[in-house]
Parts: C-alpha cells; structure tokens; sequence
C-alpha cells in the first residue's frame, strides 16, 4: 500500500462531487476519484482499488457498495462499513451528517479521521444546502399558486388583493389547512370547471 | 394510558404491511405505542439505523440478522428476528430480450413451475445469465442460488447483482442484468413500464420462505422487554387483520398513499390478492397465498429457518457452519416470541424447529391451544431440510 490514500466518491452532481473533490485535496494527501452513475458500480468502484469510499447516506445505490464487503478474489481487498469505535463516534457523526463511508480492512484510525473529518464537513454543508433549496423551491411554487387563486378570486367577486388574500387565509383557517393548500384546490376546481 | 413513540425504520415494500397497518389501524394504539415509521432509501441504511441506534426496530431482510451474526457485511451489531413480518411475496422476472426469446421457444410463462422455467432459460441463453437482486444477503439471493442449484440453470449458470428495485429497469436496458428476484410491487412496477415479464413467485421455490422479519438490536430486545411486547401484539394483530380478505381493499389503499409505498392502490392489490399480471400482454396467474402475513403461524420465527439460511450463506460464502449452526439458528427467537405472544391468547408451535420441507399438506401441530395447523413449505425439488442434520 503506498502512502497516499485513494478515496472513491459516488456522487451525481458534478458541482457536489467537484467540491468533494476539491476539500478532500486541500487537507489530505489522497487521490480522489469520483463515480457519477450507478451502472457496474462495484466493478467501477474496485477497479480503482480504493481505501476508502464516499456515499451520500440518501444514496438508494448504496446497497451496490454492499457486495464489496465480500471480496472473494484473491486480489480484492475486503471493504467494511465504518464503524471505528477507536475514533471516538465518528461513524455515528458522518452518518447523522449524511455520509456513509467504506474503509478497507486494517486501514489505521489516524489515516481515516482527517478524511472524515473533511468529509464531514463537506456532506453537512451540501446537505444544508439541499434542504434549503427544496424549501425555497417549495416557497417559490406554493407562492405562484397563491397568486393564481388571488386572480381567479378577484375576478369572480370582483374583490381586491387584499381581501381576496384574506378570503383564502379564512377559509384555510376555518378548515385548518395551509392557505397554500386551498389555493391548489381552488386552482383545480376553477380548471375543471373551465 | 401515556403513548410511547418508537421510531422504527422500513423500506417502501408491500411486504412493510404489518408495520404500517399496525399504525394506521390503531394497534398500536391500543397497544399504548406510536409508530414512527421511517421510509428508508437503502437496506444498507435501515441495517445502519438499527445498528447505530436511530430506530429501536425494523423490517428487514430474514437474512441480514443470520448473516451479520455469522461475521458477513460490515456490521457486527447483534440483531435479534423477534418475529417473521412476512412469508413469501418474491417475483422472479426476465427482461425483455430474454422474454422475447422464451416466447420464441414456446415457453408459455405458467408462473407456477420452477423446472420447466429453469430449463427453457437454460435452452435460450447463450450465457451465464445475471439477476439483479436488491440485497447480497436477502431470501432473494438463497431462493435463486436454490433454484439454480436444482435446476437445468446450474449453480455456475447464474451470476447475481444488487440492484436497487427502482433502477432495475435501467439496469435491464443498459445490460447489466438479464433477469431478477425483487419483491413487490416491484414486479409489477417492471411489467407495468414494460420492462419485462414474470416468470415464477418465490412461493413456486420454497413454499413457506421467511421473507422479512421484525428486527431488534439484542440489547434493546432485552432490556426493553415490555416496549419490545407491545411493539410484537400491535404488528402481530396487523397481520391477522391483512389476512382477512375483507381487509384488502383497505389495506391497498393505505400502502399506496404518499407517505408509505406513493404507487397505486391497484398495483398493490395484485400482490395482496395474488391476482398478478405477469406479461405487458396483459396475462394473468393466480397465486394462492401470495404473500402471507398470519396464517399457518407465519409470523412464528422458527430457528430451523434461520438455519436454513445459515447453512445457504455458508455454501455461498465457503464457511464451515458446524460449529456455529446452533447461535445462527437463535438468532430467529422463538424464545422472545413465544414469551411476549404466548400471555395474550395467540396460539403458538410449542416446537422451536421443524424439519423445513417435509409438510406437504395444511397440518395440525401441538400448539397451546390445540388449534393450530401449519401450511405447507415443501421446497420445489422435494428435498428436506432437516436442522438437527443439515447436510
């Protein structure tokens, strides 16, 4: 085994998978390689014959990862889900921060924790990241929606903004639904009824 | 009564039912428990979550616990099966191209006999043939190593993959899989996009397959032992309320709602009801006892099962199990289950194993109450397993 590691990344997103890259080189002496698609994956993933590799925790592929902990030729080098209890809870921090890593057998606990520690960090922040974009998304359309039923409601009573905004938030309230909710039903409603 | 919440973690399976009905229609309520049930994205994920202490209990594959006990995989957590979540319910199917040809050869695809499917596979490939497979260690592995092994296929004629169910379609149109064993409704879900065909149920292989069990890390199991009850009645009552056939249409309806399966109502029916359809022809089989949640005492974890599975694992993995045969087989605890189940008036086997292929026929047994008849769990090629003699 030479000094530097070799760390395989499964990761889709390009720009994620860049920013792995990127943090892991700056703080560790290892090569890394990155995966982006699930095809092959075990053979992809042993042809690099890799000390350690990253997995996004929400990655459905993952159970692809689990036939590499059943070397079976004589050239493979068996890989185990990390579970060092030696550095301190590791395992159960990267899991909470959403990466799930695989260490080759016998690899020492000083080796791995700096690369953990970056991917650590990396996975959190990109999970961070991951969140709040949905949410936004999630604002964003909820919020054209509402628009839409204002106008619809507008023009069918021939009320301003405000009270149409109003009306809807009522009516949320008196059937303890979200207003962005009775919006989507009253734009339903009104495509239905052309 | 205060509510206990105990976070418990699934994979989005219609075989997951006991779990979800157990919440949805109250026995766990009645219980005094709340299920919080965690849909998980991988099997690798929900061993993680019970291992790593995330979830308290989980449905899973009846061979992870067997296989982690035995030092396979990367985790060594000791888990306990404290009861069986469900018999049978696998699909074996081909992709497209392989259809074409068993067509061409006149294979009629009956769903139903495992050595005429293996041997007009065998006349048509020009290969080894790859099934993709959800899990290394999963009844689907041990069901087609099984079949292959007694079969036209031969041990050597088949190479198995994972393949996560949802990319088994993509898996089929890149080639990196002619074939799987996936559970429902996945099979359907291929028929119904018009990635491939059924060819067999996992029932045509082994009669009476523990599929998915109830699992528990040990320490948890032991030391909670009244949440660990309680958590057993609420899912066992689920099971005797699926098996209702009155139950079904309600049953669907539930699975398929966003938050647990997100399919339709009807595709789950298929496996619920064993009316599959097995072609995008359109042609339909009817399985009796599809997938069975109660009856024959089939939430009962019989150790000579987790042998069976010990003694497949190690033929596949060239371990001598010998010596450990007797700790793999308690790790299905008919102990606990007997314990927690027996107080509350459920008829249970007073035997802990049973010689696994040898009941052809339904078959009264000594039970507590007298009342109780197993079904049978012939294997396809007649053989025995006998657990006191594994050969």
């Amino acid at each position: 085994m030479s000094d530097r590691l070799t760390v395989v990344v499964v990761e889709e997103d390009r720009d994620r998978a860049i920013a792995i890259d990127v943090a892991l080189k700056q703080t560790t002496d290892c090569d890394v390689f990155v995966i982006d698609h699930s095809s092959g994956l075990a053979r992809r993933i042993a042809a690099h014959a890799p000390d350690i590799v990253l997995i996004d925790v929400d990655n459905p592929t993952r159970d692809m990862l689990e036939e590499l902990t059943l070397a079976s030729g004589p050239l493979e080098r068996p890989v185990a889900m990390f579970v060092s209890n030696a550095a301190g809870g590791l395992a159960q921090t990267a899991i909470e921060a959403g990466v799930s890593a695989y260490v080759v057998d016998g690899l020492s606990p000083e080796r791995i924790k700096p690369v953990m520690d970056t991917a650590i960090a990396r996975f959190s922040m990109v999970r961070q990241m991951r969140t709040e974009l949905a949410e936004t998304r999630r604002a964003l359309e909820e919020r054209k929606v509402i628009d839409r039923a204002k106008g619809l409601l507008m023009k069918a009573r021939g009320i301003d903004e405000d009270a149409a905004y109003a009306l809807l938030r009522k009516t949320a309230m008196d059937q303890g639904r979200r207003v962005a909710d009775v919006a989507e039903s009253l734009v339903t409603a009104s495509g239905l009824l052309g | 009564m205060k509510s206990t919440t105990l976070p418990v973690a699934y994979m989005p399976l219609v075989d997951a039912a006991p779990l979800i009905i157990a919440q949805e229609m109250g026995f766990a309520e009645t219980e005094g428990i709340a299920l919080d049930l965690i849909a998980a994205p991988s099997w690798s994920s929900v061993r993680d979550m019970l291992a790593f202490g995330r979830v308290d209990a989980a449905h899973m594959l009846s061979p992870v616990p067997v296989a982690m006990k035995m030092g396979l995989g990367g985790v060594a957590t000791p888990i306990s099966a404290v009861s069986v979540l469900s018999v049978n319910g696998n699909v074996i199917g081909v992709g497209r191209e392989l259809e074409d040809k068993l067509r061409a050869s006149g294979y009629g695809f009956d769903f139903a006999d495992p050595i005429r499917a293996a041997e007009a596979l065998a006349q048509v490939r020009t290969g080894p043939l790859t099934f993709g497979v959800p899990f290394p260690f999963s009844m689907h592995v041990e069901l087609l190593r099984y079949w292959s092994a007694g079969t036209a296929l031969g041990t050597d004629g088949i190479e198995i993959r994972t393949v996560p169910p949802p990319l088994m379609a993509n898996a089929l149109a890149a080639g990196d899989v002619d074939a799987f064993c996936v559970g429902e409704p996945w099979g359907s879900v291929s028929v119904d996009i018009g990635a491939g065909a059924l060819l067999l149920p996992g029932k045509a292989i082994w009669e009476f397959a523990p599929e998915k069990v109830l699992a528990a890390r040990t320490d948890w199991a032991e030391t909670e032992p009244d949440l660990l009850g309680r958590l057993m009645r609420a899912v066992r009552q689920a099971g005797k309320w699926l098996a209702k056939p009155e139950s079904r249409i309600t049953a669907g309806e539930i699975l398929s709602r966003r938050d647990y399966l997100d399919v339709s109502p009807e595709l789950i029916d298929r496996a619920l009801s064993g009316h599959l359809i097995v072609s995008s022809r359109g042609e339909q089989r009817q399985v009796d006892r599809f997938v069975e949640f109660y009856r024959g005492a089939a939430t009962f974890p019989w150790r000579s099962q987790a042998k069976w599975i010990a003694c497949q694992l190690g033929k596949t993995h060239k371990l001598d199990v010998t010596d450990t045969l007797e700790e793999a087989g308690f790790v299905f605890r008919s102990d606990l289950h007997r314990h927690h189940l027996a107080k509350s008036g459920n008829d249970l086997p007073g035997a802990s194993e049973k010689v696994e292929g040898a009941i052809r026929l339904a078959t009264p047994v000594a039970s507590a109450h007298g009342k109780l008849s197993l079904l049978p769990d012939t294997f396809f090629d007649g053989r025995i397993f006998d657990p006191s003699d594994p050969k």
